[in-house]
């Protein structure tokens, strides 16, 4: 289990993170919403050690992970999907997904795991040696993805995963979540600016409201809460 | 001017091209990396040269065997340097300028030490006979270094490019000076594939100090200033960043200088100033190097 504890960030003099506390336990699906400049991103990225946070703990399983180098913390099976794709655009499509699992000492599986990810992105495999920075966008994103899966995660982390993809791409993402959150029972964190999908297929989730947590609950229960509709979901009250 | 003499000439440019970018490679991949002007890689190339003259000058026979021990001990110094002089600086993230002038620190010190452990007073580089004997090739007389050198800088740098484009740690270097944050979240050991860079870097270095050595038989505290300029220019021409830009950087530098020194004589002393005029000009026209990627710089 992934547990955060009255984590504080700061960048500079601007306080991004306020005090957050979650849990996020194994097999879950949970979802992260909240406007712009919220902290979402932030979260994900003390998570993962990439920023040094003020205060508080982050543990997974027992240990604390403030201080750990980013290595170290995706050796624990912990993995980001970051925002805005990142793909190495000079390498081709099949060497980011090398890179992807770059830890894994287990060649054996390795062939499998690609055709794993060949089988969810079709398109990744019609393109294996093309250069990734003259892929789409999307098909940028779906790389991003592959490439997460490819380090076969315990936990892994999404930030937008859907941002720029048409809507039948979102769907799709959507249910490869699903897919490997049900068979090979990841955890999923998942950040979303569709608040409403993300919802929908979370177990539970968390409102972010700059830097503090304003709301949480099943993704049931958000879904039918007044203020929820009102701020992320675009309806407004009847 | 007769044919065998041009001849000659192309030999002597090919040399010296090749000991340029053997130099040169070291410059490109640390910035490549950290995106930070060694400055004192020429340094490391100066000490590798004391290395071979004290490892040498023990027992000619051996020098396979010493050549080995210079390259492994100049990979260490690389290391150390990289240790010391940036690393420290990197885990306090440190600014750009900070590295620099650090760099630039190292540099110094470097060239001071070595003036204290082996004196300002030149020494005389031991003449192997394997490399320094005279061969004929036609009408065309040469030492065998003329041909030794351009072998061995192939050699190499078909080694490094192989290591950079083929292996798990090229795809480490290469994911580092994309992307750091990126290359973290693979799980990539930042800080060891850093000291990799360095050793091979250096190692290279090594091999190119070696064989000026041979050539250019003096040594002295400063012998890398000059050199390490050049091979810098050679590396900027290249497309800083770009391991084989800086290779053909350097033997574009090594030929044009020794062409123009053949044809002009009567200039002959002012031949440093080749570089800096083709420099210029290049940076004029091509900005990026000549096969130089356009890089957004964060600052
Ligand atoms: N590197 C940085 N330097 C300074 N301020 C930053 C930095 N990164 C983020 N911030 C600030 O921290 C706050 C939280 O940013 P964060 O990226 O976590 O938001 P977010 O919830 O992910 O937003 P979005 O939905 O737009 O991605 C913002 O006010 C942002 O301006
Ligand atoms: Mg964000």
């Amino acid at each position: 289990m992934l547990e955060i504890k009255d984590l504080v960030v700061k960048y500079g003099g601007i306080t991004a993170l306020n005090g957050i506390s979650m849990k996020v336990e194994e097999g879950r699906i949970i979802t992260l919403v909240g406007a712009n400049g919220a902290g979402k991103s932030t979260t994900l990225r003390s998570i993962t050690g990439l920023v040094s946070p003020v205060s508080g703990s982050i543990t997974y399983d027992g240990r604390e992970l403030i201080g750990l180098n980013t290595k170290d913390i995706v050796k624990m099976g912990i993995t980001l999907v970051p925002e805005g794709r990142h793909v190495f655009a000079d390498m081709t499509v099949d060497e980011n997904l090398m890179i992807g699992a770059y830890l894994r000492k287990d060649k054996e599986n390795f062939r499998k795991d690609i055709d794993f990810v060949h089988e969810m992105f079709p398109i990744l495999k019609e393109r294996s040696k093309q250069l990734s920075g003259t892929l789409s966008g999307g098909e940028q994103q779906m790389l991003a993805v592959g490439r997460a899966l490819m380090s076969k995660p315990k936990v892994l982390m999404m930030d937008e995963p859907s941002l720029g993809l048409a809507p039948l791409v979102v769907k799709d993402i959507f249910r490869i979540i699903q897919k490997v959150n049900e068979e090979q029972n990841m955890t999923v964190l998942l950040i979303e600016q569709n608040a409403n999908a993300a919802l929908k297929i979370a177990d539970y989730g968390y409102v972010m409201e700059t830097g503090n947590i304003g709301l949480e609950g099943s993704g049931e229960e958000l879904l039918s809460n007044e203020r929820v509709k009102e701020l992320y979901l675009g309806k407004s009250k009847e | 001017m007769a044919w065998s003499d041009l001849l000659q000439q192309l030999c002597n440019g090919l040399l010296l091209g090749s000991l340029f970018a053997l130099v040169a490679v070291g410059y490109t991949m640390v910035y490549g990396i950290l995106r930070l002007i060694n400055f004192a890689h020429c340094d490391i190339f100066m000490m590798g040269m004391y290395f071979a003259f004290f490892f040498v000058a023990k027992d000619f026979r051996l020098w396979p065997l010493s050549f080995i021990a210079v390259i492994a001990a100049t990979a260490v110094l690389g290391v150390g340097l990289e240790k010391v002089a940036y690393s420290t600086l990197r885990r306090q993230n440190a600014p750009k300028i900070s590295m620099l002038i650090s760099a630039i620190g190292a540099s110094y010190f470097l060239e001071n030490l070595a003036t204290v452990i082996f004196t300002a007073k030149p020494k005389t580089f031991p003449q192997i006979p394997f490399f320094v004997d005279m061969m004929q090739i036609g009408s065309v007389r040469l030492q065998r270094l003329a041909v030794a050198v351009p072998i061995i800088t192939v050699i190499f740098v078909c080694i490094l490019l192989f290591l950079i484009n083929k292996t798990k740690s090229g795809m480490a270097m290469r994911a580092i000076s994309k992307d750091l944050d990126t290359a973290k979240l693979m799980g990539i050991n930042v800080n060891g594939t850093i000291s990799f860079t360095f050793a091979i870097g250096s190692a290279i270095a090594a091999v190119g100090a070696i064989l000026w050595g041979l050539k250019y038989p003096q040594i002295s505290p400063l012998v890398g200033v000059m050199p390490g300029l050049k091979c810098f220019i050679a590396a900027v021409i290249g497309g800083i960043g770009n391991v084989k830009g800086a290779v053909i950087g350097g033997l574009l530098l090594g030929f044009i200088e020794v062409m123009a020194v053949a044809f002009f004589p009567e200039i002959s002393a002012y031949k440093d100033i080749f570089s800096f005029v083709l420099l210029i000009i290049i940076l004029l026209f091509r900005p990026n190097g000549l096969i130089g990627e356009k890089i957004a710089e964060k600052v």
